[in-house]
């Protein structure tokens, strides 16, 4: 009896001790967190995209809460209702967010173009383009490996015939998948439009024309129909301005490849 | 003085703590995918074996050895480490927030590791005066730094290599450790016989 209290009362001292201190030190010195970083943390959707470009949710949380002049309307995943309650918590004026799209400047799929090579390295899109470009013949065009696929965190892109395709209606916005675009063949649209141009082929009318039936080949057509003055062929290759285009859809009609689509950017899963 | 480098080089070599005694796997597999993390968490583990012995030792000989409580010493060691590492993350994150920046992470990480509680109760095993023992301590948390730099390098190798699909991941790592580790035999008997001369 007496060695077990012997062996018991040590160890209950020192833990007793330990606890004291402990308790002590994080009372003496506890770090103050801001008390709005929990609300204003709560108010972010979570998804840690980096579209605010911060570190994720944390992060722009904690820039929200320290400097008081970041915007509050930086989080385009959670949109207007986000910046809203934002808005509320930090007791600031918010501007309206703009909601973007990514889009896919590219519609080779396997009808319209064929392969140069057949291609048997590393399954990604970065180290194909090394290779002379892809095994594509066109090498401006969806290298068809899935990068951008795999980087989304929403799922929302999936490659279909050998071209990425991107779910309007699961997609956020955050721009990761325009960051890993080897071709740079994704950019982010707002989606209040419905044009858009599926072709970053530069090359010239004729050689875009051999590579690929969908590539658009410069023929400034649409340039003319415009009514809006808002396409500019830039580098063989059609541009729209959104400043200006208000969607009419005339230069997808008159277009020769059928390279400018509409499609409606708009639809969001509920 | 020889003798304390001796202690330090061997600690550091032979007497790796990973890959000669095989302790403190867990971290060294779990933190060494990249270099910054493996960095940030051996710096950790270096600090806190540091002051793990220099609290344990004077707990052994004047609380525990006096009153023939040797038997107590895991459990003991086991409670002051954990509750130490605790007080050094508040004391480090009210004083020091950037190093608290890059360590505070792996700090709870190690607060029961074998790795730390290893080098305590070995320190006391092998009758190591203080200042040896803290050597012996500072040399275990460089050969903890060494084991997960170096492996570090050779995991980044493995990402980009062809892999048999039954070998990804941990398997190949597993393999990959234990010839580092056979490669560290090659150091036994070097720090010995350097001095031997």
């Amino acid at each position: 009896m007496n060695e077990i209290l012997i062996a018991v009362i040590p160890v209950v001292i020192i833990g007793v001790l330990c606890a004291a201190v402990l308790v002590i030190a994080s009372k003496v010195m506890a770090v103050k967190e801001d008390e709005r970083f929990p609300a204003v943390r709560d108010c972010l959707p979570g998804a840690n995209c980096g579209a605010c470009g911060f570190a994720g949710c944390d992060g722009y949380a904690k820039a929200l809460c320290e400097n008081p002049d970041t915007p509050a309307n930086l989080c385009i995943p959670g949109a207007d209702s986000v910046a809203k309650q934002l808005g509320e918590v930090l007791g600031v004026e918010v501007g309206e967010v703009v909601e973007q799209v990514a889009v896919v400047h590219c519609s080779g799929d396997c009808q319209h173009t064929k392969d140069k090579v057949v291609y048997s390295g590393i399954e990604t899109c970065a180290a194909a383009k090394m290779l002379y470009g892809g095994k594509g013949s066109c090498t401006y065009g969806c290298l068809g490996l899935g990068d951008c696929a795999a980087a989304c965190p929403q799922n929302a892109i999936f490659v279909k015939d050998g071209v990425a395709q991107v779910y309007t209606c699961d997609c956020i916005g955050c721009g990761i998948c325009v960051k890993t675009c080897p071709n740079h063949l994704i950019s982010l649209v707002p989606d209040t439009k419905k044009v858009i141009v599926a072709c970053s082929n530069r090359d010239k009318g004729a050689v875009t024309r051999k590579v690929c039936s969908a590539g658009c080949i410069g023929c400034k057509k649409c340039e003319r129909v415009c009514p809006d003055g808002a396409i500019k062929v830039v580098d063989n290759v059609a541009v729209i301005d959104y400043e200006k285009c208000s969607g009419c859809g005339t230069c997808a009609e008159n277009c020769t490849t059928k390279c400018i689509k509409v499609e409606d950017l708009s639809v969001k899963r509920q | 003085m020889t003798k304390l480098i001796i202690i330090l080089l061997s600690a550091v070599f032979i007497n790796n703590y990973v890959l000669s005694r095989f302790l403190g796997i867990c971290p060294f597999l779990g933190v060494s995918k990249k270099l910054d993390s493996a960095t940030g968490m051996s710096l950790a583990v270096i600090f806190v074996m540091l002051i793990a012995t220099a609290v344990t030792y004077p707990i052994q000989y004047f609380l525990l050895t006096p009153n023939n409580l040797g038997y107590l010493q895991t459990i003991v060691f086991i409670l002051v480490i954990a509750a130490l590492v605790q007080l050094v993350e508040i004391v480090l994150k009210r004083y020091i927030p950037s190093l608290h920046q890059s360590l505070g992470v792996y700090l709870p990480l190690i607060t029961t590791n074998c790795a730390v509680l290893g080098v305590t109760i070995l320190n006391i095993d092998e009758g190591y005066t203080f200042l040896e023992a803290m050597v012996n301590s500072l040399g275990s948390g460089l050969g903890f730094f060494l084991a997960m730099v170096m492996f570090s390098g050779v995991r980044s190798k493995i990402e980009g290599a062809d892999i048999p699909e039954s070998f990804k991941g941990l398997p190949v790592t597993l393999i990959a450790a234990s010839i580092t580790s056979l490669s560290f035999l090659g150091f036994g008997g070097v720090i010995e016989n350097m001095f031997a001369a």
